[in-house]
């Protein structure tokens, strides 16, 4: 359990340096810290699979956030907005914290889940029949790629529409037209 | 508690998308969002002193069901996690060109949208 307190400490600090310093290189390197902080506590909490995708997201993702924030000469900007609105959110975001902590009290204690006091969950179901029915020795594998495969079709659906539209958004020049002479 | 700890997460990275000025920093501060609710997620399938679950050679089928931690959380940030690389790439290519058309990436100098 303290391990889980030690790694929230380390994210939390470095989400607060990455919010509040001024340089966007170190924000981004911090949030390469959160995330492999993230990576090490899905390995604790028992989640290999989630800790290895974890790992090559965050490394792709850093690549993609430092190739937008490397050799920009204006990327310090100083001052927030305006007293008046910063103040208000601040309080709504209060508000929102306060509201949710209370939320929390209805949920079972943390290490307790919720599927092993329902009976006939889903996920019951997957851990106690998934070995025979689909042959997977890894659960979750047999969960996205036979109880859910249409889930993971819909994710590479998405994952294609978003990579599409973020080639669109940097090609240089539109194509030419058929008609066109070659200048 | 640390329920808490993890929202208390969440809610660092709105402030930030709420309160800054910089285009970058409100993409950080979604991305720090995206990784409290996927820890939240993985949290709520916790057992103390459970197993990941994978059947291993050996194993007593009703002994794994009482020990395994809950795998249908697992699948779905499995998902939620992929999906959120494609939407960052997305939303960095949009800064990049709205720097290269602007010049900056202050939201407050950024006002001839209208084209």
């Amino acid at each position: 359990m303290t391990i889980f307190y030690i790694l929230f400490l380390f994210m939390l600090v470095a989400a607060i340096i990455a919010v509040e310093t001024k340089k966007l290189l170190g924000s981004v390197i911090c949030i390469g810290a959160i995330g492999f902080g993230v990576s090490l506590m899905f390995l604790f909490l028992r989640a290999p699979d989630i800790a290895i995708t974890q790992i090559v997201v965050e490394i792709l993702g850093l690549i993609i956030l430092i190739r937008a924030t490397i050799a920009r000469d204006l990327t310090f900007i100083s001052g927030d907005r305006e007293f008046f609105g910063v103040v208000v959110s601040v309080v709504i975001v209060l508000v929102i914290f306060l509201a949710g902590v209370h939320i929390f009290e209805t949920l079972p204690e943390f290490g307790t889940p919720i599927f092993a006091e329902t009976t006939g969950s889903a996920s019951q179901t997957y851990i106690s029949e998934g070995f025979q029915k689909t042959g997977a020795a890894n659960i979750v594998s047999a969960v996205i790629l036979d109880f859910r495969a249409y889930d993971t079709l819909g994710e590479t659906t998405i994952l294609f529409t978003s990579i599409l539209g973020a080639t669109v958004l940097l090609r240089k020049k539109s194509r030419k037209l058929l008609g066109e002479v070659d200048a | 508690m640390l329920y808490a700890l993890c929202f208390l997460m969440f809610t660092i990275g709105l402030y930030c998308t709420v309160v800054k000025k910089n285009m970058v920093k409100i993409v950080i501060g979604i991305v720090i969002m995206e990784y409290a609710v996927n820890l939240f997620l993985i949290m709520l399938g916790y057992r103390i002193g459970g197993v990941a679950p994978i059947v291993v050679e050996g194993h007593v089928l009703g002994n794994f069901v009482d020990s395994s931690v809950d795998p249908l959380p697992q699948a779905l940030v499995l998902t939620a996690i992929v999906i959120s690389l494609g939407s960052l790439a997305l939303i960095i290519s949009i800064c990049v060109r709205t720097y290269e058309k602007y010049g900056t990436f202050d939201i407050t100098q950024i006002r001839r949208l209208k084209g």
